[in-house]
């Protein structure tokens, strides 16, 4: 625990032995390809798939009429919280569009076909008889009264209306020495997991198991939902997520259609089928995040006290609504940050468009939250006359203040209590870090005077991570003395395999090569959730502690009993237990195992076979990380490209269970933010097409872009679990927006001139400076 | 994203490849280093019946010199190009702009011809190749024509090679002793489609004087656009900053007249212009002064 050892599961996947969907080869096995609307609103009035049928190696076509009762909405994954006055609109989306499609990229029907290519040759072949209709692409005028209505069961585009409150924050501005007020735009990106989703499903009829292997980051959820909608019992089923590409959040979202239908149509088929999505699919097709205009304003008293804030706002939330109102929850609540904010009042409005639809996805609205609140301290600060660094030290909770309540209802339904926190060494060590006084002072003056447009910029956040409900971890100790570790969660690059084998060799005193983990077949294990909400660490890592500890008892009851010594008198450590100081005594855990398994004799009365265990573990609730960023940027004026020179990230997870993999967590979550903010963007026409769906146009940002991340931390463990972990897995892609405009807008050093919206680009700041 | 079925040729000679274009007409697309016809194929923007593929024809694989003259074979790998001591000797224009095309892998299959003849605005070497006056040789069944980059290109993904026709090589002339040249492109990324990118040829007198001056654009226009106002404006200047940026007015004032797209508003591509020209055209005289 705490070292930053090598990865298990690195030479599997450096050598390409790793097992990811597409791998999957079965005898027989025929390939789907769905048909997409290229519309983004529109009716369907017929489909004639004859043409299609009668292409040579086309084996079956299915629209919404072919699955009759299969044909359900799917669930909706998070009911609305417990807020006075909330008003919510289910909408949830369909398996294949029946009458009408909703966004660009809605399938319509399936193909399944002897190849892939076969089956897109038949794509073509299926005639759709549609009529266009206005879309609903911008997001501030989706309620009004002549926009085209979506969903025609609701009243309106409204999907959900929140307001949430603590304090009085008219008597804050009444009171104010200054009200800082401002628009703030944060727009659409997508994941691009360098994996697509992908699903290989087989139904074997004599021995009446369907088994799929899905590219999802909950598949023992899948598991439960595909048995109850099949009509299959548990048991029946089984879902594996091997190794997965990344995943980010988009690969939740439960159900895809392609999840619904194509087990559905492998059992009419009796024949194993696979789907890949293709790059193309996937920017219509997977979900995507991060829509949202906030009017905001924040009171501050003469000092840069903040005495309250009001932020009014609307959120995209795509064609449909699966996932409740996690997304926009998130950025009300992460909008307070580490700050004491007194008095708040919020307002959001959820707004369906005829976009893809809209789930978590790194960060999960905590990006919006701290842009709001970073750019209103930046904003403040000038307008005070104060440090951007010391507004941020006046406000900061101080370490004493913890638990601390804010007062308003977070995304798992329980009021927003951070845990534990302290954020001024972190500031602190950042400002360090990045030099930050004397490249105000010097540097920055000495580098303008020489024509250079260099900035500086950091910021705070927060993330709320490690949400239950729960996870779980079975640990065996197998005769030949390695162990085995099962646990559902599924996982998708976070290094699972080697992150939960420490906190188990840790308890076991085994070697962390020697213990073998098994994640995301449910087969192997029944119980659990996911991987997602920065809570694999926390709340599986806390299970598997659990187990590791039941096993660790059991061994050293039944070797006490073999050495005729106190338990206390035991040690654990390479491989053995043995009496303390008298490595002669030492027997190995296999050798152990096998006696608690013996061929002959009885296995006494209400004890168990094995050096065995499972424990689950659910957190009361959520553990709050926090950081700051800071980065050092020179800015071309005549070109208005951005070089990073710099960029330090100091972080809060809590006890760090292996600092090499946490570290690579924050630089990919960093690069993410990178590219949020000055590369990715989507863009969609007004009839809501997209017009970028492919790498030529969606520009990622590559390892040119993407500096040498300084990391440091601070270790401020969490009360709400024994490990006292925290998530790390969002927290760099969360303030980077924020970030990047306070240092560009540092660098430009033009009067007036003011950064509100993310993302940007060279052109939208030579658009910006040009105003 | 899989190509819808055709059908596939291999020819090893230019003869081969002209009766099987000749045989297919304007169902046949030739094959070079496949960077671009392939991607829009798995598209499905483009969907030919017969692919002609150029690959085994080994003769049109070369790099040679002539009394100055610059001969590069249409099927020569970019790659190749960019590591030619030929190349960077003679035409040292060509040679700076090779690493900003794209990747290595792409520069590693992509080929000389391929991109000359596809005319993608946003592509550097038929700037290169306008700068530079290079020449086109065409054949056909009856026999070759060469014709001048003023000439070659047509307008959007236009080119002067006829439906029944194959580039087998282009030509750069000897360069002058006394002229500068110079690269550069402002690109998002490291080898995206460049904003706006220009290529510069810039000739001085013994009085210091400009006495030529080719400066072509990239990406600015429906195809690899000269700034003719500008040049004529650069003619018997001293080419001072003051001279150079009133002909960079010029050049996105009045020769070019760009369109916007996602990445970039016409007005942005505009002020690119003028920036680069300034940028480029000052670095080539100092190489011509040099």
């Amino acid at each position: 625990m705490g070292k930053p050892i090598r990865r298990n599961e690195d030479p599997r996947l450096l050598t390409g032995q790793a097992l990811f969907v597409d791998d999957v080869h079965l005898p027989g096995m025929l390939h789907a390809a769905f048909l997409r609307s290229n519309y983004a609103h529109a009716r369907i009035n017929s489909i004639d798939v004859s043409a299609a049928l009668e292409r040579e190696g086309v084996v079956a076509v299915y629209t919404a009429a072919d699955l009759g009762d299969y044909w359900q909405r799917g669930p909706l994954l998070v009911p609305p919280p417990p807020i006075d006055g909330l008003v919510f609109n289910e909408c949830t989306q369909v398996p294949l569009a029946k009458d009408k499609v909703n966004h660009a990229g809605e399938a319509i029907a399936v193909v399944i076909a002897e190849s892939r290519y076969i089956a897109e040759d038949a794509l073509e072949d299926i005639d759709v008889d549609m009529e266009m209709l206005d879309a609903v692409v911008d997001i501030e005028t989706a309620l009004d009264g002549d926009t085209p209505r979506i969903h025609e069961q609701l009243q309106s585009n409204l999907a959900a209306h929140v307001v949430q409150e603590k304090g009085s924050y008219e008597k804050a501005a009444a009171s104010a020495h200054k009200i800082i007020k401002r628009r703030f735009i944060y727009d659409r990106g997508t994941a691009a997991a360098l994996e697509n989703r992908g699903i290989v499903v087989t139904w074997e009829a004599r021995s009446e198991q369907l088994t799929m292997w899905d590219t999802t980051q909950a598949p023992i959820p899948i598991r439960n939902g595909l048995a109850a909608m099949l009509g299959l019992s548990e048991s029946q089923v089984r879902v594996v997520a091997p190794f997965i590409g990344g995943g980010f959040g988009p690969k939740i979202m439960m159900f895809y259609p392609e999840e619904v239908v194509l087990p559905w149509a492998s059992m009419q088929l009796h024949r194993p089928i696979k789907w890949i999505e293709d790059r193309q699919e996937n920017f219509f097709s997977t979900t995507q995040e991060r829509g949202q205009v906030h009017e905001s304003e924040m009171a501050v008293d003469e000092n840069g006290k903040i005495l309250g804030i009001k932020d009014v706002f609307v959120h995209d939330a795509g064609a449909y609504a699966p996932y409740g109102l996690t997304v926009p929850i998130n950025s009300q609540c992460t909008l307070l940050g580490p700050y004491d904010v007194p008095n708040y009042y919020s307002e959001f409005s959820a707004v369906f468009t005829n976009k893809p639809i809209v789930t978590p996805y790194r960060g999960a609205g905590r990006q919006h939250g701290v842009f709001v609140m970073e750019r209103l301290l930046d904003f403040a600060a000038r307008e005070l006359g104060i440090d951007r660094v010391e507004i941020r030290r006046r406000n900061y909770l101080p370490k004493e203040a913890f638990p601390h309540n804010h007062e308003i209802i977070y995304q798992d339904f329980a009021p927003l209590v951070y845990d534990s926190g302290n954020y001024l060494p972190a500031l602190e060590k950042a400002v360090e870090i990045i030099d930050y006084d004397n490249f105000i002072k010097t540097e920055q003056p000495r580098l303008r005077a020489g024509g250079k447009r260099v900035g500086v910029g950091i910021v705070s956040y927060v993330e709320g991570t490690g949400i239950g409900p729960y996870e779980g971890a079975k640990v065996t100790v197998e005769n030949s003395g390695k162990v085995c570790l099962l646990t559902g969660v599924g996982t998708q690059g976070q290094g699972h395999y080697t992150a939960f084998a420490q906190i188990v060799a840790e308890q076991l005193g085994v070697d962390v090569k020697n213990v073998r983990v098994v994640t995301g077949d449910t087969r192997e294990f029944n119980w659990g959730c996911g991987t997602f909400a920065s809570r694999g660490a926390v709340v599986a890592g806390n299970a598997c502690n659990a187990a590791g500890k039941m096993v660790r008892e059991k061994i050293l009851k039944l070797a006490a009993g073999i050495l005729e010594v106190a338990e206390a008198d035991l040690e654990l450590s390479d491989g053995k237990v043995q009496v303390k100081g008298v490595p002669d005594s030492a027997i190995k855990l296999g050798d152990l195992a096998m006696q608690a398994n013996p061929l002959r004799g009885a296995v006494k009365p209400g004890t168990e076979p094995g050096l065995e265990a499972t424990a689950y573990f659910g957190p009361e609730r959520g553990a709050t990380a926090s950081g700051v960023h800071a980065m050092l940027v020179e800015v071309d004026p005549k070109t208005m490209l951005v070089e990073i020179k710099r960029y330090v990230v100091v972080h809060d997870c809590g006890t760090v269970i292996n600092p090499m993999i946490l570290e690579g967590q924050i630089q990919g979550g960093v690069a993410q933010g990178i590219g949020n903010a000055f590369y990715e963007e989507l863009f969609f026409n007004e009839g809501g097409e997209l017009m970028n769906a492919s790498f030529m146009d969606y520009l990622l940002p590559t390892s040119l872009d993407v500096p040498p991340i300084d990391t440091a931390h601070i270790e401020t463990p969490s009360p709400l679990n024994p490990m006292g972990v925290k998530g790390a897995g969002e927290a760099g892609a969360i303030p980077t927006g924020a970030l990047f405009a306070q240092a560009v807008e540092d660098a430009l050093n033009m009067d007036g001139f003011e950064i509100h919206e993310i993302p940007l680009s060279p052109n939208k700041l030579f658009e910006l400076t040009r105003k | 994203m899989k190509p819808p079925a055709f059908k596939f040729f291999a020819p090893n000679t230019v003869e081969e490849a002209l009766t099987l274009l000749e045989t297919h007409g304007s169902e046949a697309k030739l094959l070079a280093g496949g960077q671009s016809l392939i991607p829009t194929m798995n598209f499905r923007l483009a969907a030919p019946e017969v692919l002609i593929d150029l690959n085994r024809v080994n003769d049109l694989d070369f790099i040679r010199q002539d009394d100055g003259n610059l001969h590069i074979g249409a099927m020569t790998r970019q790659r190749a190009v960019e590591r030619s001591d030929v190349v960077s000797k003679l035409q040292p224009l060509l040679f700076e702009t090779m690493p900003y095309i794209a990747h290595p892998q792409i520069r590693n299959r992509g080929t000389i011809g391929g991109s000359l003849v596809h005319a993608d605005p946003a592509a550097e070497l038929p700037a290169i190749a306008l700068a530079l006056k290079a020449r086109f040789k065409i054949v056909n069944k009856t026999g070759e024509r060469w014709v001048d980059a003023n000439d070659f290109y047509t307008g959007m993904f236009g080119t002067a090679v006829e439906e029944h026709e194959l580039l087998t090589e282009v030509m750069f002339p000897k360069s002058t002793e006394s002229s500068g040249t110079a690269f550069k492109e402002i690109a998002r990324r490291h080898g995206d489609y460049a904003m706006a990118g220009v290529a510069a040829v810039v000739g001085v007198d013994a009085a210091g004087q400009c006495d030529a001056a080719r400066v072509v654009f990239l990406s600015v226009s429906d195809a690899p656009l000269l700034m003719e106002n500008a040049c004529k404006a650069l003619l018997g200047t001293n080419l001072s900053a003051a001279e150079v940026d009133a002909a960079a007015d010029i050049a996105a004032n009045q020769d070019a007249d760009p369109v916007g797209d996602i990445h970039a508003s016409a007005e942005y591509r505009r002020h690119l212009v003028k920036v680069l020209f300034s940028d480029v055209v000052q670095v080539a005289a100092e190489r011509a002064r040099a």
